[in-house]
């Protein structure tokens, strides 16, 4: 049974196109369709009802010792005020989830997890702890708003003084004070643009929802979502990443710290012994490429891709795919098997886009 | 929803327009466009090409998803709206106005719907 997000009355109230996803009833786009709602994000501002995204909290003495045994990357380094990406390994090196860990206090840690895998992430978590530790998943009782685009931040300043919110990418801020709501803000998102994750208890997010739509904000469904990140070159759990691909070949060796030891550490390849490599791809003639495509070069398959898309605002498709590693190379080109037609595309490094910092 | 009332629809959601020499203009409907998103990407037959009632004769893209254009007529494709290539949107800004293939020798089928029966069949559709 799919599970509507305190939200929900909303998107219908602003014609949105319901699906379900992850085991929610989410809107994939709104009237305004997809392309404008990419281009919002690109050039002024949209909202996303996020409130599908799992959470769970990670308490006490033993808290930063099982984090950094269950995930690849390392938290002692992470300050209060801070967020972390990690991946979760299978011991085989395989993917569980990608997650952001939220430092909260000393040995108090919010962890956000995907929806669709929040249920499976929670059981393996809890049975992989030790020590003095409470884990709890919170995911029913918050609701979540990521806030995405150039004017994120003058528009959030209005709402609760630019003092109140997280300055740094990846840091966030409790306690921030929006229409009356106390909400936990990041300086994070799924777009590649400036943004912000807007986390509050679920029974106030149609009125912090109502609040942000009020400052003329473009609302932008899950459609958007998957295009905005897929031009940003970020994974998606179910496509880049899966039980079957290991962080390695997926290049987020920077979330991957192997001078510790943590679960699926021993079964991790070297960089230089992947099989296939995640990489980016641009098709060269019409059509559109998209997931589980095979790719070919000189007759020889060489790779699937895992997600792909005609990007809004351009005319050119592009996708993420996995690779033959010796092949992997920015600026060759290979052929795209779509629905029996060969499409020319050239490796491309990712992302395809990148805002420029101010 | 705009329906205009002289053409006739299919149950695959395209139109079809009745020429005054037999020849029959297909293209897909405003219900069908506002369904599939924005557009942007056709796929399409050659000149030349047999059609088949209630059979694909190319297909369009939104940025979501694939769908198939299906022919609810049998006949022989004797022109190709290209221009529909580089600018796929015009089938979502104008769909009446955009016809994707001419056919000829075509048979008309009699359960094509007129406009009201069309309102009727994609309101039960949404």
């Amino acid at each position: 049974m799919d599970q509507k997000t305190p939200m929900y009355a909303c998107h219908e109230r602003l014609g949105g196109r319901i699906v379900p996803f992850g085991g929610f009833l989410l809107p994939v786009q709104y009237p305004a369709g997809i392309n404008a709602e990419h281009l919002a994000v690109r050039t002024r501002a949209g909202m996303f009802d996020v409130s599908h995204m799992g959470e769970a909290l990670l308490e006490g003495p033993d808290a930063l010792e099982n984090l950094n045994r269950i995930m690849t990357n390392r938290f002692d380094s992470l300050k209060t005020g801070g967020c972390r990406y990690t991946i979760m390994l299978y011991e085989n090196g395989g993917c569980v989830d990608d997650l952001i860990v939220y430092r909260r206090g000393e040995d108090r840690f919010l962890l956000i997890l995907n929806a669709s895998n929040t249920k499976k992430d929670v059981e393996w978590i809890r049975s992989h702890l030790e020590g003095d530790v409470r884990f709890e998943d919170i995911s029913a009782s918050v609701a979540q708003i990521a806030l995405q685009g150039p004017e994120s931040k003058a528009l959030l300043s209005g709402l609760c003084g630019a003092e109140a919110l997280p300055d740094k990418y990846y840091t966030f801020r409790e306690d921030v004070d929006i229409c009356g709501v106390k909400c936990l803000v990041s300086c994070t998102g799924y777009t590649g643009e400036q943004g912000y994750e807007i986390y509050m208890p679920a029974q106030q997010g149609p009125q912090v929802w109502e609040t942000i739509e009020r400052l003329g904000v473009q609302p932008c469904g899950l459609g958007a979502r998957d295009t905005l990140r897929l031009e940003a070159g970020m994974p998606l759990y179910g496509h880049e990443l899966s039980p079957e691909r290991d962080p390695v070949s997926a290049g987020l060796s920077f979330a991957v710290k192997t001078d510790k030891p943590f679960i699926g550490r021993d079964a991790l390849p070297q960089p230089q012994e992947c099989r296939q490599v995640r990489v980016g791809l641009k098709a060269l003639d019409k059509g559109v490429l998209r997931e589980e495509m095979r790719i070919f070069k000189d007759g020889r398959e060489i790779g699937e891709t895992t997600s792909g898309t005609m990007i809004p605002g351009t005319r050119v498709s592009c996708a993420m795919a996995y690779i033959d590693r010796e092949e992997a190379n920015a600026g060759t080109e290979v052929e795209v098997e779509v629905r029996g037609r060969m499409i020319r595309s050239q490796i491309v490094s990712l992302p395809f886009y990148s805002r420029t910092r101010s | 929803m705009n329906t205009p009332k002289e053409l006739k629809y299919s149950r695959t959601h395209e139109w079809l327009r009745v020429m005054e020499n037999g020849h029959v203009l297909i293209g897909i409907t405003d219900h069908a466009q506002d369904q599939l998103g924005d557009l942007v990407y056709i796929n399409l037959p050659e000149e030349g090409d047999a059609v088949e009632k209630d059979a694909a004769f190319g297909d369009v893209e939104s940025v979501k998803a694939v769908s198939d254009l299906n022919s609810p007529v049998t006949g022989t494709v004797c022109a190709v709206n290209t221009e529909l290539q580089d600018e796929p949107e015009k089938m979502n800004r104008d769909p009446y106005g955009s016809w994707i293939i001419e056919v000829e020798d075509a048979e008309i089928p009699d359960d094509l719907m007129s406009a009201e029966e069309y309102e009727q069949f994609a309101a039960e559709d949404k």
